[in-house]
């Protein structure tokens, strides 16, 4: 059997996070009544002009710095020619020979830790369509255009993806840098960030690329990964019963779980592309991109390699860690609070990632606040609280049952007994109840005793309702025990 | 009333001579009795201009007035004028009352000025002699047989048969210069960039320019102040300020060198033209000039490298012209192409379906580089020659058109009629201003004189134009119009 | 280069204008006239010369990103041929 390989270039579209839009001062807020968003510039009327929005520019050039692009001196405005209605002006303004962005590249991580550099062919800016509404509106089509003129950020890759899960891991790198750069909410739900991919499969081996399809829709890191899955395995089949894949634009059904060939057009598409004489040439100065490139947070592969190098994370924790700003600035702020990196990072990634994949929740989603897990980690460090307890206050903490940590070691008397004289009252009683069980130990062999200690820790943890220090309860049970 | 010039009117109206009230009803009048026969305007705003005049009176009553308070003007019906039909001579937006007012109409109300109407013009700016509008042909009040010439054909035939003491107009091609010379006003366009674009109904984007089109250089000069100036909605406008263009008139001419194109003065000019601009650069010399000529030697490619450049521009431009968000919409449409196809075959007149489909054809793809960039590399050399030409000279001077207006119906085939603008179309390729005065009469129809110069040079082109009307009286000739019916 | 009757149908369906036949027929004649006048454009040495997009060498200004725009979707909507719920109204659209 021929073995393949899958080759995959993803566009991202990504809705830039300006309060207005990209030539016009229309709000960009997502949700609005219909067409209430739509100024005379976004409708097209006749006679109106673009003017460009700085804020756009700015995000540009700050994702561009952010995967050390090559961000070129002048970028121009073109406009590609098509007619449909949630286009307005029956052209897009869009940049096709001279984008803002140029070649630049990013790191993604694999799921076994390992990483991969993707390159980027160049990034774009142009101007969002509206939404065709398809309800019954008197048996027509609805036009919405508030999202007509949302600055988009186009981000074309390189084919340099093997594997959906590689697609992924690049989708969620460039979401990471996104939001990172705050130059995008990357919510895909609310489609402020969009996903075509471009999948080819040839025999491995082979250098040339095979004929590549379009697929159009695929709208979450879920969806990326099914729709090429199931492309390639679908083009692979094709190949091997003899036929051939076509160059075609396919659309991603996600509750069939396949993609289907696009209604072919009687003609093929001719955008006519050409220079937008409405706007001139968008002109960078060096001092410009370098005060953008000053105001640059710290990135997700910057900060994977201060977590590891400085934190002394190991390579896993770094990079999950670092995988979102939210994830990255939680983790920041409970080590803030606690002082120690890898407690903090034990329990983000422990107790509270479990909670939140349990109820499905984003970490800036998370009930229990970086401050009150940071205190707690605190609590568990000093003693105050054993590890058993502590995840009880984690889990009052998370059904909203107090306010704070300490609160709640104190409402529970969770508060860990290190004070020896109560312990050794609390050992006296247990032996005395147990007469069976000690002479039983007495009379073993001392090698089998350390098995038969288990008994009486349990005895007095359940006596101290979890509170006293465990390792203060062995030691000072073997003594008490061995010299009766 | 209707005999007078902007700054007269003005200056009577200060004086109490009469209320803008009168003037306007006089005008009004005055349209009424004659446009019918010339038709030069689209939409007649009669009972807003009242309103307008009156508010103008009531400002001048209270001290309030500014220099352009209470003067009526018309403004091409290429300009948005909110609640107002705004039609661009077409079919397509017979239907369309503006939502919004465009800058330089924004502008112009400010300073108080009254709009009498709408003007007519050829079908989406697209035209040479105003007989492509869906509202009909506008005749030149010169001759009742010949037309006024186009685009702004309906503003310079109102300005010249006495309608209204001014009119706004764009010129993509020679829209404002050759009606004005075919009507023996004076016409300005001036450089891109100098008036805002905001709100004027787009031809092609990097050649359309409006401005002003008056009796004289003077009161094309007051008008050109009130419109100009940077517009923070159009990108392509020009951040830079706005002189006061008419204290710039009174300079002297002693030392101005004028040159003379040589490709001006070649064959298919009209003999009766030469002579006529010939006589003019005469005046200028008995007042100081000096003449040389001069080469623009990429002239001859001016009118293919526009009639690719400017097609492709508009095929783009009238896009959304789609029946969905407003204008003509076919009835019934059956799906979504049929919706778009018939409402845009409705809508768009012969001439403008030629220009979309060429514009889109020297886009698609295989002839871009051999017609869009090919001509926007022309377009570079002929810049090119203008700058090198003002290396030497001062201003250029030459005909406006190669002849004085034609017959109504004279010119049936496109290409004869796009050729008649060959003295024009570099201009807008070039960005530079130019204007037009009137220099003579063949017969009863007037000939115009273009003088050219630099960018930004509109205060010396105004003065330059003004000196001339100073020293003769062809600006004063009026049309034998129909006097005992108005 | 010629011009042919597809082509000019071509150009018609891609600017969405219905033409008919006959109509095709008198453009290409048209067109086809005005294209052999563009073709002069070949004979022009145009080696090393950049092309040339806007007169003035100028370049793009950039607007602060302020929301400047109020709604006046009733105002906007009153030139509109069909609306209905504050949408634009067009036949229905297959995907």
């Amino acid at each position: 059997m021929m073995e393949w390989e899958t080759v995959i270039g993803l566009e991202v579209h990504v809705q830039l996070a300006t309060r207005s839009k990209i030539f016009s001062g229309a709000s960009t807020a997502f949700g609005a009544e219909p067409n209430s968003q739509a100024c005379a510039v976004d409708l097209g009327l006749p006679g109106v002009l673009p003017v460009l929005n700085e804020s756009a520019v700015a995000m540009a050039v700050k994702f561009g710095l952010g995967i050390n692009a090559e961000i070129p001196e002048v970028s121009i405005f073109d406009r590609k020619n098509y007619f449909y209605p949630d286009l307005p002006k029956g052209y897009q303004t869009s940049q096709m020979h001279h984008p803002i962005v140029g070649p630049g590249e990013v790191e993604i991580t694999l799921e076994d830790g390992s990483t991969k550099r993707i390159r980027i062919h160049h990034a774009h800016l142009e101007e969002d369509a509206g939404k065709s509404l398809h309800e019954d509106f008197q048996g027509m089509t609805g036009i919405d255009l508030n999202r007509a003129g949302t600055p988009l950020l186009e981000i074309v890759s390189e084919p340099d993806m093997r594997s959906a899960k590689e697609a992924v891991a690049y989708l969620k790198a460039i979401h990471a840098i996104v939001t990172y750069l705050g130059i995008s909410d990357g919510n895909m739900a609310e489609g402020s960030m969009r996903c075509d991919a471009n999948v080819s499969v040839r025999p491995k081996g082979q250098e040339e690329f095979g004929t590549r399809a379009e697929i159009k829709n695929v709208n979450s890191f879920r969806f990326v990964e099914r729709a090429i899955a199931f492309e390639a395995e679908r083009q692979i089949e094709l190949i091997e019963d003899g036929g051939k894949v076509v160059q075609e634009t396919r659309l991603f059904d996600p509750d069939r779980d396949e993609t289907r060939s696009m209604r072919t057009k009687e003609h093929a598409n001719d955008y006519r592309y050409f220079p937008c004489p409405d706007l001139l040439p968008v002109v960078l100065d060096q001092a410009y991109v370098d005060h953008l490139r000053s105001s640059l947070p710290e990135l997700p592969a910057e900060k994977r390699a201060r977590f590891q190098d400085e934190l002394g994370l190991s390579a896993y924790d770094a990079g999950v860690l670092s995988s979102s700003r939210a994830m990255a600035e939680y983790f920041e702020a409970v080590k803030e609070v606690c002082g120690d990196a890898k407690q903090a990072a034990n329990w983000v990634q422990g107790e509270l990632s479990g909670a939140l994949n349990r109820e499905n929740l984003g970490i800036d989603q998370s009930p229990v606040t970086a401050t009150q897990l940071g205190e707690l980690v605190a609590r568990v460090m000093d003693d105050t609280v054993s590890g058993k307890a502590a995840k009880q206050v984690f889990a009052a903490l998370w059904n909203g049952e107090g306010d704070s940590a300490d609160a709640i070691i104190d409402a529970r008397g969770l508060k860990q007994v290190t004070d020896s004289g109560a312990i050794e009252a609390m050992i006296d009683q247990v032996i005395a109840d147990s007469p069976v069980q000690v002479a039983q130990y007495r009379d073993a062999d001392p090698e089998k005793r350390g098995k038969m200690i288990g008994y009486f820790v349990g005895q007095v943890m359940k006596a101290s309702r979890g509170t006293a220090n465990p390792q203060q309860v062995n030691a000072l049970l073997k003594d008490k025990l061995d010299n009766l | 009333m209707h005999d007078k010039t902007l700054t007269e009117l003005a200056a009577a109206l200060t004086a109490g001579e009469f209320s803008s009230r009168e003037l306007t009803q006089s005008l009004l009048g005055r349209i009424d009795a004659l446009d019918g026969e010339l038709n030069s305007f689209i939409t007649i705003t009669a009972e807003q201009a009242l309103a307008d005049a009156d508010r103008a009176d009531q400002a001048r009553a209270k001290g309030e007035a500014g220099p352009l308070t209470g003067l009526p003007l018309a403004l091409k019906d290429i300009f948005c004028t909110e609640g107002v039909k705004t039609t661009c001579g077409s079919r397509m937006l017979d239907n369309f009352i503006s939502p919004y007012d465009a800058t330089v109409v924004e502008k112009l109300k400010h300073a108080g000025t009254v709009c009498l109407g709408k003007t007519n013009m050829d079908e989406f700016a697209m035209g040479s002699s105003n007989e492509n509008s869906f509202y009909g042909p506008v005749k030149n009040p010169w001759d009742l047989t010949a037309v006024p010439g186009g685009s702004s054909g309906g503003s310079a035939a109102a300005v010249a048969a006495g309608l209204v003491p001014a009119a706004l107009g764009t010129d993509t091609g020679g829209s404002i210069r050759q009606p004005a010379s075919f009507c023996g006003i004076t016409g300005l366009k001036p450089t891109y960039g100098r008036v805002s674009r905001y709100g004027i109904i787009a031809y092609a984007s990097s050649l359309d320019q409006a401005g002003p089109m008056a009796r004289t250089a003077e009161d094309c000069a007051w008008l050109l102040g009130a419109i100009a100036g940077h517009d923070l909605r159009d990108s392509t406008s020009v951040a830079r300020g706005v002189p006061d263009y008419r204290e710039e008139l009174g300079a002297s001419l002693s030392g101005l060198k004028i040159g003379l194109p040589k490709e001006y003065f070649g064959d298919g000019l009209d003999p009766n033209v030469e002579a006529a601009v010939r006589e003019a650069v005469r005046v200028y010399e008995s007042l100081g000039a000096t003449v040389r000529e001069v080469s623009l030697p990429h002239t001859h490619h001016a009118i293919p490298a526009y009639y690719v450049i400017a097609p492709a521009e508009a095929s783009s431009n009238l896009s959304r012209y789609d029946g969905v968000r407003f204008g003509h919409r076919c009835d019934n449409p059956k799906d979504l192409i049929d919706l778009y196809e018939r409402t845009r075959a409705e809508g768009f007149g012969e001439e403008v379906k030629r220009r979309i489909l060429i514009g889109t054809h020297t886009l698609s793809e295989g002839f871009f580089d051999a017609y869009y960039k090919k001509a926007q590399q022309v377009r570079r050399l002929i810049r090119q020659d203008f700058l090198d030409a003002f290396e030497d000279v001062d201003v250029l001077m030459g005909p406006a058109s190669p002849t004085p207006a034609f017959d109504l119906g004279a010119k049936k085939d496109p290409v004869s009629m796009y050729l008649q603008d060959i003295y024009t179309i570099a201009i807008n390729l070039a960005g530079i201003p130019g204007i037009s005065i009137p220099a003579g009469l063949a017969g009863s129809r007037p000939i115009g004189l273009q003088i050219l110069g630099p960018y930004f040079a509109e205060p010396q082109l105004l003065n330059i134009a003004h000196q001339f009307q100073q020293a003769t009286d062809w600006h004063r000739q009026r049309p034998a119009l129909g006097e005992e019916n108005a | 280069m010629s011009l042919e009757h597809a082509d000019v149908q071509r150009a018609a369906h891609l600017a969405r204008i219905a033409l008919g036949d006959d109509e095709a027929s008198h453009y290409v004649d048209d067109l086809g006239r005005i294209l052999a006048m563009a073709d002069q454009l070949q004979a022009v040495d145009t080696k090393g010369v950049a092309p040339l997009a806007h007169p003035l060498d100028s370049t793009q200004r950039l607007r602060a990103d302020e929301v400047t725009e109020t709604d006046q979707r009733d105002h906007f909507q009153r030139c509109a041929p069909a609306v209905a719920d504050g949408l634009y109204l067009v036949p229905r659209v297959v995907e």
